[in-house]
């Protein structure tokens, strides 16, 4: 059992009133073998943390005296992991309509367009999911909510405690999400209508951002879209915020690609089934692709050729690829902490263990833009760290200690409580 | 298509779909009476036309063997010929003209076996013209069997047979009360479900609680977890009724039969305990109530499907001699899932109850044993006394158990069935894969071998095959 789970629990046994986190000014991790990502792996290796923030990584580390020694010997420090596709924080015990619970996952639209729509300002801090995807190591993810053409701007958290969501958040907006291989998304019936109403929507965009003042006074022809999603989609058109399109077919991913080569559009693609079949242009497009190792499924016409092999595949012809669960249902509830599985399945099938872990680190960092902070250990970064029992990505390993912003978090979940309870059969549900 | 692509297409079609050849047909059975006959209840009108594939004698040397009955036989060896485990153990007599198979120190286990699946009724690609799982016009539909509704052609098939996985149920869906007849496969190309149903396996009956059925009836009703309940005793008070007349008749058949029902057929024969009753039942004190339920009217609940909270429950588990078939680590996604905990599968092993990890999905199905490798840590993680064999019990001869299959399979001993995974390491560790699957003895997936690996109808010209062609 990690030391922080048998602290915890021992700390519920007792009843006493504990801290939700632990902070110490300085502490130093020693005698593990280090994992920057940044750079090779460091063994016998010390990270100093202070403030939050990274100050000392390497074999020889001046040791300041007063920190907080942590003993990681025989064990892997690895930067915290990002989950780039979840919905934490969005929706929980299923939809209102479904089972009850919450979800605030998606936006009315209109027209299948929520440009405007920021999932992650409706995300509840509170949500009981947070600590098992945190207690595995997973200490930032990516929240995107919405469905449609334009499904909305999704962002990056950390996952740390706070009152309210500009507490947790990293980056937002990171991206544009929407969908390119799925017509009805966009209302549209088959592919040649969605991609036509696409260029309709970024002309309106075009027009739209130089004829403001006309459209305020009426002076323009109608647009497809509301003015807020209008103004969103400007910065996706100047090439500022990039434009994150699910598609799977070979030949939806090449429409996407000829798409954003037209309008100019940083592209980034999601899903990417059958990317592994025009690996080649995709990576001489630069686009980034978010896709996982663990979905052989041929669940719809359009990705007939999903195979696990697939990122693998992508990274091999040079492609820059993010590493998320690909899978019905990845993105949600419990599954956020099972992207070091995926991480596994994809060195399973192809791809280096360096760069699966970097998929889920510092690629993502890069991609997003945040590499100066997060994903990876060097100096200056923010402290998102865990000390692992062993290899991350198998199952016998245990995230013992988990840091993120230079916090550790040692209240016991939700579902600790529950194992507590009923350890002993016949439990106690409650106790007067 | 060219001549040359045609002879290719020949020659491939020889070595290709994992059997080389299958053993031969039966003989021809009776020609149907035409002069129309009595139909009986409890016959078996669908029998099972699964043949074994011709094999050579196998010598697996030099494994690890987790035999899903004991503990590890380290650098072992196992014999599988005419279909059946022969040997096994430290060394093992090869006889003459066997194929040697040198494992590398690599392991072996029974083939892994899913008690939860909905493949070939809900297939990929997932269409409506193939949605044929859930009978949902009325909440008992007893008289459905979902054997009629499974489509061999299904490429979750093969794939899930790539995955180590040799024996899977099937089960109707989850909407409601009472669904149907399960049917327990073999996991095989056939050309009709009949050819892939597991001879011997006794059906299984699939009922449901909680939120699914109220919710798909919420206009009809049952509308509450109170009418849910109504709803099952119910039904078993007609099935009664049902089950004396027939069982009257049979005991002394005089004058005209019973009417058949095709309904209370199938609910007699679970009355009779001759179908096994697999339930999905979330919460713990559902369950409770559906354990009093089964007492009432006589019968046994084989299992519990995703039952989150058995962990709560799991000494009345053990004392009833009930399965639990759960997940390893899904939870969260409805209010009747809010309380799963991770070491669920280690808690309600450690209690006594027969533990099973399931899927109730086809990616999972695949990796039963990364399933089964993640509830250990969890189990361990909460200081539970736990061993790598509990692990693979659970997705082996535990399921066995609640299938009634395990007699034939589900573990590696003599005179069992050879239904068996070669893994290119340790079977708990993420990085493995299955290399070889052996069903009763016959080689019928080889990882290195595109030749040997499966697939289906529907695949062809449609999914990239191993080579990346269509």
């Amino acid at each position: 059992m990690r030391a922080s789970l048998m602290w915890r629990l021992a700390a519920l046994a007792s009843l006493t009133t504990i801290p939700s986190f632990v902070e110490a000014q300085t502490i130093a991790i020693t005698g593990g073998t280090v994992y920057p990502v940044s750079g090779p792996k460091i063994e016998n290796g010390t990270v100093l943390i202070s403030n939050g923030r990274i100050t000392a990584v390497g074999r020889d580390v001046q040791i300041p005296d007063g920190a907080t020694r942590v003993d990681a010997r025989g064990k892997w420090v690895t930067p915290g992991f990002i989950n780039s596709a979840t919905t934490l924080g969005l929706a929980e015990a299923g939809g209102p309509q479904f089972s009850g619970g919450y979800n605030d996952q998606s936006a009315r639209g209109e027209h299948g367009i929520s440009a405007s729509f920021e999932a992650w300002r409706g995300l509840n801090p509170a949500s009981t999911f947070f600590a098992p995807a945190r207690d595995e190591g997973v200490t930032s993810v990516v929240v995107a909510g919405g469905n449609g053409m334009v499904a909305g701007k999704i962002a990056l958290i950390d996952l740390v405690e706070g009152r309210v969501v500009s507490d947790l958040l990293r980056k937002g907006p990171a991206a544009m999400s929407g969908s390119f291989g799925n017509p009805g998304a966009g209302e549209t019936n088959s592919r040649g209508e969605f991609w036509a109403k696409w260029r309709s929507l970024m002309n309106d965009v075009r027009s739209y951002q130089v004829r403001r003042a006309e459209f305020e006074r009426g002076g323009t022809r109608d647009f497809l879209a509301r003015q807020v999603d209008l103004e969103a989609l400007v910065p996706v058109l100047a090439g500022q915020l990039p434009l994150l399109l699910t598609a799977d077919r070979a030949s939806d991913i090449l429409e996407a690609i000829a798409f954003a080569k037209e309008y100019d559009i940083k592209l980034w693609l999601g899903g990417a089934a059958e990317g592994w079949m025009v690996a080649r242009e995709i990576a001489t497009a630069n686009v980034p692709v978010f896709t996982g190792a663990m979905n052989n499924i041929p669940g719809d016409f359009s990705s007939l050729g999903q195979r696990q092999e697939n990122a693998a595949l992508l990274r091999a012809a040079g492609v820059t690829v993010i590493l998320i669960g690909n899978g019905p249902g990845d993105p949600d509830a419990y599954n956020v902490r099972n992207i070091r599985q995926e991480a596994g399945n994809a060195v399973a099938y192809g791809m280096t263990w360096d760069d699966a872990m970097r998929s889920i680190t510092l690629i993502p960092a890069e991609v997003m833009g945040v590499s100066d902070r997060i994903g990876s250990i060097a100096t200056g970064r923010d402290a998102n760290l865990v000390i692992w029992s062993g290899d991350p990505f198998e199952f016998a390993s245990v995230a013992e200690r988990v840091w993120v912003r230079g916090l550790e978090y040692t209240a016991p979940s939700r579902q600790e409580q529950l194992i507590e309870r009923y350890k002993t059969l016949p439990g106690r549900p409650y106790r007067p | 298509m060219s001549s040359t692509r045609y002879l290719l297409a020949l020659v491939l079609a020889g070595c290709s779909g994992a059997p080389a050849a299958q053993a031969p047909a039966p003989a021809a059975t009776t020609p149907p009476a035409s002069a129309g006959a009595t139909s009986r209840p409890n016959a078996d009108p669908f029998p099972s036309t699964y043949q074994r594939w011709a094999s050579r004698p196998t010598v697996i040397r030099n494994v690890n063997i987790f035999t899903g009955a004991g503990p590890l036989i380290r650098n072992g060896a196992v014999l599988m010929q005419d279909g059946k485990i022969v040997a096994v153990g430290q060394s093992v007599t090869a006889p003459e003209g066997a194929v040697i198979v040198d494992g590398q120190g690599k392991y072996v286990t029974p083939g892994l076996i899913d008690t939860h699946s909905h493949l070939g009724v809900y297939p990929a690609p997932g269409t409506a013209a193939h949605s044929d799982g859930n009978e949902a016009t009325s909440p008992v539909t007893a008289h459905v069997w979902v054997e009629h509704s499974v489509w061999p052609q299904d490429p979750q098939f093969p794939r899930v047979l790539a995955g180590g996985t040799t024996t899977i149920q099937v089960l109707p869906g989850s909407a409601n009360l009472i669904g149907g007849r399960s049917v327990t496969l073999k996991v095989v190309p056939g050309r009709s479900v009949q050819a892939m149903k597991f001879p011997g396996a006794p059906y299984g009956l699939k009922m449901a609680c909680g939120e699914n059925p109220k919710r798909v009836y919420a206009q009809r009703g049952p509308a509450t977890r109170m009418a849910n309940v109504a709803g099952y005793r119910t039904a078993w008070i007609g099935a009664e009724a049902y089950r004396r007349r027939w069982d009257r008749y049979t005991a002394n058949p005089s004058g005209e039969p019973p009417a058949r029902d095709l309904n209370n057929e199938t609910l007699a024969e679970v009355l009779r305990g001759n179908i096994l009753v697999h339930n999905h039942c979330y919460q713990a004190d559902e369950m409770l109530v559906m354990i009093d339920i089964a007492r009432e009217f006589g019968y046994h609940i084989r299992s519990f499907h995703h039952g989150v909270e058995t962990y709560k429950i799991a000494d009345v588990l053990a004392r009833d001699s009930i399965s639990a078939s759960i997940w390893s680590d899904w939870g969260g996604f409805k209010m009747e899932a809010l309380d799963a905990v991770k070491a669920n599968v280690g808690l309600t092993h450690v209690a006594g109850a027969r533990t099973i990890v399931h899927s109730d999905d086809p990616s999972y199905s695949q990796r039963l044993n990364q399933e089964a490798a993640k509830s250990l840590a969890a189990g361990r993680l909460a200081g539970l006394t736990l061993t790598e064999e509990d692990a693979i019990s659970w997705i082996t001869i535990n399921p066995a158990w609640a299938l009634g299959v395990q007699q034939q399979t589900g573990s590696l001993e003599v005179g069992k069935n050879a239904d068996l995974v070669l893994w290119s390491g340790h079977p708990l560790s993420v990085y493995t894969r299955a290399e070889r699957v052996w069903i009763d003895g016959a080689l019928l997936y080889d990882r290195n071998d595109p030749a040997q690996q499966w697939r289906t109808d529907f695949e062809l010209g449609y999914v990239p095959g191993p080579r990346g062609t269509r």
